[in-house]
């Protein structure tokens, strides 16, 4: 038998290293490369590391981003007008862990990186730095025929997203393919809602939580301020706070104002 | 050869369900149930029944004499544009509301480029008595404003979709967030041979009876069921893929697909998806779309919203890239053209789209004993004043 775990497969990531150090409270958060100017993705990370965030992720514009509410189509539509694309943020990244330390992953839609080259933009995130990749419309059937060989040969993790009618077998073909954390959907929506804790979404936490699985899980989509942080943070690792940022984005002198926003959502 | 769907749902290179997981539970319940419930006897019955009741089926093949000696063969023109609603988009709509319901859905969604599935599909919404709501772009909204009218008269909700291009794909993009946020109680009626599989093959499968039928039609008007050519317009190319569905394996017959080129291929204004796309994902499959270097989606045009769309389905990018078929493209002018011809020579007018097929005959070569059918999608009662205004009456 030819089995390994996944992990063994590459050294320890800085995914891996940041889970198996801090215990819980890991705050991600997720902005849109390109956007509100076109050179500002590393003056942006710089500035959220240097706040207290755990792990960021970098989204790269696409032009019809299905899974996104209004923020961040805007976001990305003004990226791409701005010139943004895979080339460029390659390029941008060059300093990337000059400057940042802390883990980072790209998220972002299936057809730029076919266009790219899978194996190519593989190597090129690696080459960079970067620790993992998050594209929601990349199926697993897919990702484990003809891309799960370029992630592993670059030591990238692959994120899964799992949502309240993710059934509970599937949940665990999740569970094995993943060697990081799984990005547990807070509802069935698009980015940049509002997270109501209902009984049945507290149910679906504690199914998840009582599955005892073998990767953390990080609450995303409707997380926006200290109360949903929190209360995600009961039931999980950590929360992605994405949209609440990207509008922060939007506004004047935004840089400054970064670490407050930050301390404003782990208080 | 295999031109059919295979068990992952690609045909060859092309298909899959690229769709968010937040979707997956949606999509997969119809994979697991759609060939379930439509091979049923019960299903079957109740579908032909409303097809030939309600829809008016099976449609006619009528022998078009003066378009035959205009171009020296023998043109037939299949009559989708006489179905209830004015287009072959009923076929599909019926077959879908029947799924629906036999899935337990309470609420229908749709993106509509035209009008013509928005109307087909809040017509039988109003005929079961769902609640429907139809996404269509605000810049489609504009030019086929009568349709938006019918939609709303049959009790649908029209939403418009204000993001890219304001055309068919933001629609769909905006039905896709919709079918996300109500994931249990919705099913989406999508309008075309594209999206996640089972989409492809289930749509290509309810528009199949347009080439079921044709092949009986053919047999009465010529003794033969084979026709020599078999032509239809193509966006998604729900109509055209109806049209060759039970010719795909008949090979002696050459299959022809009429894009849209809008202003010309080379103008920048096309939609000429084989000319200027390259392989990719567009809307939950592997196909051929417009597209930048970068991955980006092209901004497609043609004057023919149901044209409008930057991609075709997977079936389509597998025929072309096999040479199945052949796919061609007619500009907005010549399309017109075509159009003016075919009321003045047939008494017909036809929609736009289905006018794109038509002026295609301008560049065929044929022997005077070739049967041609053609696929006559739609009519042009939604496009008088697009017409109108291009030939100032």
């Amino acid at each position: 038998m030819n089995y390994e775990p996944s992990t063994m497969n590459h050294p320890m990531n800085r995914l891996n290293t940041l889970f198996n150090t801090k215990k819980d409270n890991l705050l991600s958060i997720y902005y849109t490369a390109g956007y509100p100017q076109l050179d500002a993705t590393l003056d942006i990370a710089e500035a959220l590391e240097k706040a207290g965030a755990d792990f960021l992720e970098i989204g790269f514009p696409y032009s019809d981003p299905v899974a996104d509410g209004p923020t961040i189509q805007h976001s990305s539509e003004k990226a791409l007008e701005n010139g943004m694309t895979l080339h460029l943020l390659f390029e941008q990244l060059a300093n990337l862990r000059k400057r940042v330390s802390i883990p980072v992953l790209l998220m972002g839609y299936v057809n730029p990186i076919i266009q790219y080259g899978v194996e190519n933009f593989c190597k090129k995130a690696a080459e960079v730095g970067v620790d993992g990749i998050i594209v929601p419309d990349l199926p697993i059937y897919e990702y484990e025929s003809l891309y799960a060989k370029y992630f592993k040969a670059n030591g990238l993790s692959n994120i899964f997203l799992v949502t309240p009618q993710t059934t509970e077998d599937r949940i665990r073909k999740i569970d094995r393919l993943s060697n990081s954390f799984i990005y547990l959907l807070s509802s069935s929506s698009i980015t940049g809602g509002n997270l109501n804790v209902s009984a049945n979404i507290e149910d679906y936490y504690k199914r998840i939580k009582a599955m005892n699985l073998n990767n953390p899980a990080i609450i995303g989509f409707g997380i926006s301020n200290n109360e949903s942080f929190t209360k995600a943070c009961e039931y999980a690792r950590g929360a992605i706070v994405g949209s609440a940022f990207v509008k922060l984005l939007g506004t004047e002198n935004y840089l400054e104002k970064i670490p407050a926003f930050i301390k404003s959502i782990k208080k | 050869m295999n031109y059919g769907v295979n068990e992952q749902g690609y045909y060859g290179d092309f298909g899959g369900a690229y769709i968010p997981e937040m979707l997956y539970p949606n999509v997969e319940e119809l994979r697991s149930e759609y060939l379930k419930i439509i091979n049923d006897d019960d299903f079957k019955e109740e579908f032909n029944q409303l097809l030939k009741d309600y829809v008016g089926r099976p449609s006619p093949l009528y022998h078009a004499k003066r378009y035959s000696e205009k171009y020296g063969a023998n043109i037939f023109f299949k009559r989708e544009d006489l179905n209830h609603t004015g287009s072959h988009k009923i076929n599909n709509a019926v077959g879908q509301i029947l799924l629906a319901k036999r899935l337990g859905k309470k609420r229908i969604i749709a993106e509509t480029g035209a009008g013509q599935h928005g109307v087909a599909t809040a017509t039988v919404c109003a005929l079961m008595g769902i609640e429907c709501v139809v996404y269509m772009g605000e810049v489609d909204m504009a030019r086929q404003a009568p349709n938006v009218s019918r939609m709303q008269m049959l009790g649908a909700t029209v939403v418009p979709a204000k993001s890219g291009s304001k055309t068919l794909k933001d629609a769909t993009n905006e039905a896709l967030r919709d079918w996300i946020a109500n994931p249990v109680d919705t099913h989406y009626i999508i309008g075309s041979v594209v999206g996640p599989y089972p989409y492809p093959d289930m749509v290509a499968r309810f528009q199949s009876v347009i080439s079921l039928e044709t092949k009986k039609q053919l047999l009465e008007h010529t003794g033969k069921e084979l026709p020599e050519y078999v032509m239809a317009c193509v966006g998604g190319g729900s109509n055209a893929m109806g049209m060759f569905y039970h010719f795909l394996e008949d090979e002696s017959v050459k299959l022809v697909a009429v894009e849209a080129a809008g202003k010309g291929v080379n103008s920048g204004h096309s939609a000429a998806t084989t000319f200027l796309g390259r392989e990719g994902v567009l809307h939950g499959s592997r196909t051929i779309l417009m597209q930048t270097e970068d991955g980006q989606v092209v901004e497609p045009y043609s004057i023919s919203a149901g044209l409008d769309y930057p991609g075709i389905g997977p079936q389509h990018a597998w025929l072309y890239k096999i040479r199945r078929a052949e796919y061609v493209s007619i500009t907005d002018n010549e399309a017109l053209q075509a159009g003016l011809l075919c009321s003045q020579l047939e008494g017909i007018i036809p929609a736009i789209e289905t006018a794109h097929a038509l002026a295609y005959l301008e560049k065929m070569k044929f022997n005077p004993t070739d049967n041609v059918v053609i696929c006559i999608s739609g009519r042009g009662d939604k496009d008088l004043d697009t017409y109108i205004k291009y030939f100032e009456y």
